[in-house]
């Protein structure tokens, strides 16, 4: 779950930067670059999840 | 540029390490007083070190040498390549450019122990000594240097304007470069090393386990505001240009969204629990010191208002999510206060900021650019650093250690041997 979640980052940013390069209009990049931040957020929710879990288990 | 002005503004931040130490030892637990500002030293110390041997070469200057490769037909200025032990400086006054790459070296290595400070108070009362001290080691050596590189130092992220037509990521007073960084490493350490023990009942829910001097906490925030104007001015000047009237605006807008952001916690803390929280309002505080600070020197004094007064609402509520919901044992709210605050300041900037070029969707598409930088690389980067230096010198005391507090544990003493009385200690004769 660790891994997918840090994946998960990684692909946002690269949307990110995909969206900087591939699109030209205003209104794609800026639709791209939210969609590339939502996806990093479900990582960041992912590695949350990951350590909520081992927490438990430590316990 | 005011040379003089600048490093003047550069002598007041260790002011900021200093309130933010009082602020991290006072949140945490009197077992672990002298440990918590013994490891903020030591940070500071070792950051200072590695910083000028290795970071700087890597955070660069504007206009010098770096690494750079070309992708999509735009050149990506990704890594500073100035020369080691910062040898390409002279300070005997020869060079007229040296000037700005002195000053430079000399904001960015008090950034630097900044940067390495803010995780101390999220790992606080378990996290061990070395390892926090080669993670400084880590967090200065790179990992600060790079994110200080794409912002500070001309990278890509300062050339988003040239490179894609959009406007370039803005970062006045280091909200990303230094406190949201801070703040990822936080997390990081957290993840890591886990809750204290008995901080969590086995339904879950989390025991108060306040800080042991508030008033030091409140102290520390007068004095993170003094050195938090200096860290605000002078990378005002330094890498925006900013002249001595624009200064005046950064020391007002500071103040004023200070303010707002204790005020707005201490109303909310009253709403919801009949008495303000003093702790969370001290949080507060530096929550809008740390969101006013990425614009410090664009936004007029009510945009400066309206930032503080968001951040200290969002951080009163990220506090309780974090410990509520996600099981975040932050002694000092670092995650919040840092990283949360630091993403709504860079936002911020996009929505609030004066800029003589750029409409405002583009300076709010180019801070959004930043925020997923830091999400999407820093924040996996960090994680991982941090998991393998984990592997190789573990970061958690043992559970002996947990409750014995770690200033006996690690420094053989405790902070205050002749005034405090554990409760878990004290057994009736």
């Amino acid at each position: 779950m660790r891994l997918i979640g840090c994946l998960l980052l990684l692909s946002g940013f690269f949307i990110v930067l995909a969206a900087l390069v591939l699109m030209t209009s205003f209104q794609s990049r800026l639709g791209f670059v939210v969609a590339g931040v939502g996806v990093e957020v479900l990582g960041v929710a992912l590695l949350t999840q990951a350590y909520k879990a081992a927490t438990k288990e430590q316990r | 540029m005011n040379p003089v002005l600048c490093l003047f503004c550069m002598m007041l931040i260790p002011l900021a390490a200093a309130g933010l130490a009082l602020i991290h030892q006072g949140l945490g637990r009197s077992r672990s007083a002298a440990h918590a500002m013994l490891a903020t030293l030591c940070a500071l110390a070792i950051s200072a070190i590695i910083f000028v041997i290795f970071g700087f070469s890597w955070a660069g200057v504007s206009g010098a040498s770096a690494h750079s490769f070309a992708a999509g037909g735009v050149r990506w200025d990704w890594l500073g390549a100035a020369p080691f032990f910062a040898t390409g400086i002279s300070f005997d006054g020869s060079d007229g450019a040296g000037l700005n790459s002195a000053l430079t070296l000399c904001l960015m290595m008090f950034g630097s122990g900044l940067t390495a400070m803010i995780p101390l108070s999220a790992g606080s009362d378990r996290w061990r000594l070395v390892p926090a001290c080669l993670a400084s080691a880590l967090l200065a050596g790179f990992m600060f240097p790079l994110f200080a590189h794409w912002a500070w130092g001309a990278g890509w992220l300062a050339q988003l304007g040239t490179n894609f037509g959009i406007s370039g990521f803005v970062d006045a007073g280091g909200a990303g470069v230094i406190q949201v960084v801070g703040g990822l490493m936080a997390v990081s350490i957290i993840w890591i090393i886990g809750p204290r023990r008995g901080k969590f009942a086995d339904d879950g829910m989390p025991a108060a386990i306040p800080g042991h001097n508030i008033v030091l906490v409140l102290f520390g925030c007068i004095l993170a505001l003094v050195g938090w104007i200096g860290l605000d001015s002078s990378s005002s000047i330094l890498f925006y240009g900013a002249g001595p009237q624009q200064i005046v605006g950064v020391v007002i807008n500071a103040m004023l969204s200070a303010s707002a952001g204790c005020l707005a916690a201490v109303a909310v803390t009253r709403a919801r629990y009949r008495k303000p929280d003093a702790s969370i309002s001290a949080n507060g505080w530096i929550a809008g010191l740390v969101a006013g600070s990425a614009a410090c020197a664009m936004v007029s004094p009510v945009a400066a208002i309206d930032t503080g007064l968001v951040a200290g609402v969002l951080v009163t509520y990220m506090i309780e999510i974090a410990e509520l919901h996600l099981r975040v044992d932050d002694p000092g709210g670092a995650v919040s206060v840092h990283a949360g605050a630091g993403i709504w300041g860079l936002i911020a900037v996009g929505l609030f900021g004066h800029f003589s070029e750029g409409t405002r969707g583009s300076h709010l598409l180019a801070q959004l650019v930043g925020v997923a930088a830091l999400l999407g690389f820093m924040l996996p980067l960090l994680y991982a650093g941090n998991l393998l230096l984990n592997r190789f010198v573990p970061y958690r005391v043992d559970n002996d250690g947990d409750w014995q507090g770690m200033d006996i544990r690690e420094l053989g003493a405790g902070a205050y041997p002749e005034f405090v009385v554990h409760a878990d200690e004290f057994v009736p004769r």
